[in-house]
């Protein structure tokens, strides 16, 4: 008896957090897909209506755009991130006197929000305010930085800030990995005179495959709810060229007074999130009982 | 965040003699990283210089350039006179809404993610795995979903518009996170650790409170830093279930950013939003090296 | 009249403080939050503590109140709804169908609202023949700033028509001044979009656009018009304009970059406040063409429970309307007052003519609602019109895509 209590209490201290979980998290998402399908518009409604709201989301060209940015940005933000965050590791890595300093400025902008430095960015990157104009006035008169302007290519301005954000952090992992590889590996290396640049990419960056499905898992969850970041820096401006889903989401639900429409878009977004995370899950859960 | 291979802060680059070819190299190595980092300095020193610029000049000159003559005005008013609705008192008032919150929801969350992982990790019972999972995936929900659900759970619980309540909500929401970050550490300790423990007679609690605790330093770290930040940055949450008396420093940073029809104060603006995101970057100013060391400690390639 | 006012507030406060234990209470939720519009609700909230009323304030700021909507959703699904809230235009009646909202008729009966409100500013306060919000203040939208003295050096007049004002901007383009002040935002791209309508469409056109959803207005060739003006409107604004904050458009006019702006009456704020006169240094003058599209900010009060609360709705709603807050808010705030009784003297030459002009659109039947600031229709319907207004406006879309667009986006938010 006793034993059996004992083998039962990892699990009762578990259980609070995981039911809070099945409420809060799936009992929720069933929430939304229930209101998906009414017709609810200022508060939820509870009476079902069909897909009409997947017909009207699927028929507005806003939605289309904020389709395309997610994949648009999403694949560059994170492609763009991981990249500069691994440079940076790699360039930090060699034993720099003033690595601490460096490194907190590169990590520093994921400590801040972006209502924070929202405005900064905009007007960095506004052509009449910030570095187009600062350029300018240096004496080159053709240079030219206005993507934040540009519906073709505001996108790529939201990028940037969002690689500002979040490749310091990135930038740590990366770094973590490197001081976690096997040092003995590397001086046999060296001793046979394999050069610098073949050391990393035939035997750091190889041991290092978690850590980038690490980076591109946070990565992909920062992109996917990325919101303040469009609404600081554009307002899912010019236009509606840089709206997310999640920007499409909460105008929806809060400014417009359409709840089932958010909630269907929602859904899609849900969608999005599980083709991510499921793989990522049982490549990660699998690994750990090979 | 996981699957760390062994932890080994030994420096691994031979040290070679200096030659020409190798000192030039040495220079564009660093002024690469210059250069980046005057990238990632940029929006901080915009923020800065115009904080510290009178109205006069900010309408007038350039946006990116220092100020001609620094005035602390900004500052003084951002903290505790800038109107944020009728009261002129500043961001003092909700700052102190902001401690009271993130801290204990910073706590608790990180208390519990360390006994699921824990548990997760060490206790291997089935379906673990299928929790461990579903909790992973509610990291990913985006908080425009559950706001209006989490209202109305929050009225029924009588926590609507509460301190509480808000601790509440960050605490279900970073439960995701801080199990992942304990289990992936707690993973990495061989399982003959709590064999031979319990061996010795020690029960659940004890080997958690003795030789596990006492282990995690580093992933404390980390779990405290990332929680800090999420709940001290959190405007969604802070906006939907607060109420008056009870709203977080985002919100009244907001309140005195956002003007749709007044006339707008960027210095005054700028000097808020930087008191409103320096105990974040004071956090990662201190304790970034834990950080660093902490997520290199995350685990030991299984 | 006004020490009357004042006389019955006091003691109707004193009759309220009799009848229960503690005085009037109200948590009112609001998004003026900075500058003038903080110290405009100042106003209010020192004459509910003059009769004795406990304020709460709940500031949200944001998007033009979309931050203090999201927070009023929350607060109402909690069962905790704040006292009064900011709201306005159909979002007033749509809140009342969800059943939340209080009556307020009393009030508005005692105090004759109905005598001293123009009809259509009144129909906006009812649900289903009740009372439930009160006004406080008419925003102009449908007016053109101008820079005196850009228009002087060009030998330009305030234009009376588009033809007019087209003519004038490419004489301006052509002597090197940006014509158009504009901030590429959704709302303002719809500001400018509404104030082209009313002028093009006449304001029979523009009631059955924008108010009626008439599809056929919609999709007419009118409607293509209106699009090719605001096709040529987007080639008099200067090349930095998306995401620029309406108040550095109006700035741009202050400075003499830029002669004209499109927008509501708030932009008198920035002018005065920047220390310009208005007729010396920056014009006023109503957009053109006839009609006069209202922005009507208002306070609805939520079903609460509680005397204090309820008492606290009544001293508010009282208040709100009252002679003395309506001066001295709509002095601050740039506005004109909701009541068409109050003495103007303290006013400006704008806001003289704004009353004016109310006071004759309202007999012609051409007072509108701004559909650009959420007065005509619900969110659903003018976000989706913006969307296309804007989507528009930023790209080389041609004028008749656009309208078949706007058809099936309005069609599309039914």
């Amino acid at each position: 008896m006793h034993a059996w209590l004992e083998r039962q209490i990892p699990k009762m201290v578990l259980a609070p957090s995981f039911v809070a979980i099945l409420i809060f998290v799936y009992g929720f998402i069933g929430w939304t897909a229930w209101i998906s399908l009414t017709r609810s518009k200022l508060l939820p409604k509870y009476d079902l209506y069909g897909l009409i709201q997947y017909r009207r989301l699927f028929a507005a060209p806003r939605w289309d755009t904020a389709m395309d940015n997610l994949f648009l940005f999403g694949a560059l933000f994170i492609g763009i991130a991981m990249a500069l965050g691994l440079l940076l590791a790699i360039l930090l890595d060699q034993r720099i006197r003033a690595e601490g300093v460096l490194r907190t400025i590169y990590l520093y902008p994921m400590a801040l929000s972006m209502i924070v430095t929202g405005t900064a960015w905009k007007w960095i990157m506004n052509p009449g305010l910030g570095i187009e104009a600062m350029v300018r006035s240096w004496g080159f008169e053709s240079f030219s930085f206005n993507w934040v302007i540009d519906p073709d290519r505001a996108i790529y301005a939201v990028v940037i800030a969002g690689v500002w954000q979040a490749s310091g952090f990135v930038m740590a992992l990366f770094l973590a990995g490197l001081r976690s590889v096997d040092s003995e590996i590397i001086k046999a290396a060296q001793i046979d005179g394999i050069p610098g640049w073949r050391i990393y990419t035939a035997i750091i960056l190889p041991s290092m495959a978690p850590i980038f499905l690490s980076a591109f898992i946070v990565l992909a969850h920062l992109a996917i709810k990325s919101f303040d970041l469009v609404v600081a820096l554009t307002g899912g401006g010019p236009g509606y060229a840089t709206d997310l889903p999640a920007t499409y989401m909460y105008a929806m639900a809060f400014s417009r007074g359409d709840i089932g429409q958010a909630a269907s878009s929602a859904m899609v977004m849900m969608g999005v999130v599980f083709a991510i995370v499921v793989p990522y899950l049982y490549s990660e859960l699998r690994a750990k009982h090979v | 965040m996981s699957d760390f291979s062994a932890f080994s802060a030994a420096p691994r680059a031979v040290a070679a003699p200096a030659r020409p070819g190798q000192i030039a190299l040495r220079w564009l190595l660093f002024s690469l990283l210059g250069l980046f980092a005057l990238f990632y300095l940029l929006p901080l020193f915009v923020m800065l210089t115009t904080s510290l610029k009178s109205l006069e000049e900010i309408r007038s000159g350039s946006l990116v350039s220092l100020p001609r003559e620094v005035t602390f005005e900004a500052w003084r008013t951002a903290w505790s006179g800038a109107c944020t609705g009728i009261q002129c008192e500043g961001l003092r008032p909700y700052f102190w809404n902001s401690v009271l919150l993130a801290v204990p929801a910073v706590l608790i969350s990180t208390f519990l993610g360390a006994a699921n992982g824990y548990i997760i990790a060490q206790w291997h019972f089935r379906g673990a795995n299928l929790i461990f999972s579903a909790m992973l995936f509610g990291c990913f929900i985006p908080f425009q979903v559950v706001l209006l659900p989490m209202a109305r759970m929050l009225g029924w619980m009588g926590l609507a518009g509460t301190i509480p309540g808000l601790i509440f909500a960050h605490v279900i929401y970073g439960i995701g996170f801080t199990t992942l970050f304990f289990r992936n550490f707690y993973v990495t300790i061989p399982s003959d650790l709590v064999k031979a423990a319990k061996v010795d007679g020690a029960g659940f609690f004890r080997i958690f409170w003795s030789i596990f605790l006492p282990l995690s330093l580093p992933i404390i770290v980390v779990t405290v830093i990332w929680q800090f930040t999420q709940i001290w940055n959190d405007f969604l949450f802070g906006v939907s279930f607060s109420q008056a008396g009870t709203q977080p420093v985002t919100v009244a940073l907001n309140n005195i950013v956002n003007s749709t029809t007044g006339v707008k104060e960027y210095n005054v603006d700028m000097a808020a939003a930087i008191i409103a995101g320096l105990p974040t970057l004071l956090v990662y100013v201190v304790a970034g090296k834990y950080f660093i060391r902490g997520l290199t400690a995350g685990s030991v390639k299984g | 009249m006004k020490r009357s006012v004042f006389t019955a507030t006091s003691a109707l406060a004193l009759a309220l403080a009799s009848m229960v234990q503690a005085g009037p209470e109200a948590e009112v939720l609001h998004w003026w939050t900075s500058g003038g519009e903080a110290k405009s609700v100042a106003v209010l909230q020192q004459e509910f503590s003059a009769n004795g009323g406990t304020w709460t304030d709940m500031p949200v700021a944001g998007g033009g109140g979309d931050a203090a909507m999201t927070a009023l959703r929350a607060r109402v699904l909690s069962g905790n709804a704040p006292t009064a809230v900011q709201l306005k235009g159909p979002a007033i009646q749509e809140w009342y169908e969800e059943g939340v909202l209080a009556n307020i008729s009393s009030v508005a009966e005692a105090e004759g609202w109905d005598k001293v409100l123009p009809a259509s500013i009144a129909a906006h306060m009812k649900c289903e023949g009740q009372w439930c919000a009160a006004p406080v203040n008419v925003h102009r939208v449908d007016w053109l700033w101008a820079n005196a003295e850009i228009l002087k050096a060009n030998g330009i007049a305030m234009p009376n028509s588009w033809e007019e004002f087209n003519t004038a901007a490419d004489k301006l383009m052509a002597a090197g001044v940006i014509p158009l002040a504009h901030g590429g935002q959704a709302w303002q791209d719809a500001t400018v979009f509404e104030v082209v309508a009313l002028g093009l469409l006449g304001p029979e056109g523009f009631d059955k656009a924008f108010v009626d959803l008439d599809p056929e207005m919609l999709g007419s060739d009118q409607m293509v018009a209106v699009f090719d003006q605001m096709r040529r409107m987007r080639g008099y604004v200067d090349a930095n304009f998306p995401g620029r904050d309406w108040n550095l458009a109006t700035s741009m006019v202050m400075n003499g970059e830029a002669a004209f702006q499109i927008m509501g009456d708030w932009a008198k704020g920035e002018f005065l406040a920047a220390g310009k006169v208005p007729g010396e240094d920056f014009l006023c003058a109503s957009a053109p063409g006839a009609g006069f599209l209202y922005n009507v900010d208002s306070f609805a009060m939520f079903d609460v429970d509680g005397d204090e609360k309820q008492a606290g709705q009544e001293l508010l709603a009282k208040l709100i309307v009252g002679q003395n807050f309506q001066k001295v808010f709509n002095l601050n705030k740039g506005s004109i007052p909701a009541r068409v009784d109050v003495a103007m003297e303290d006013f400006d030459s704008c806001a003289h003519l704004s009353a004016a002009e109310m006071t004759t659109s309202s007999k012609e039947g051409s007072l509108l609602p701004s559909y650009a600031h959420g007065m005509a229709m619900r969110g659903a319907q003018s976000g989706a019109i913006t969307d296309v207004v804007t989507a528009h406006f930023n790209s080389d879309m041609s004028s008749a895509d656009a309208v078949d667009m706007l058809v099936a986006a309005v069609a599309n938010s039914l």
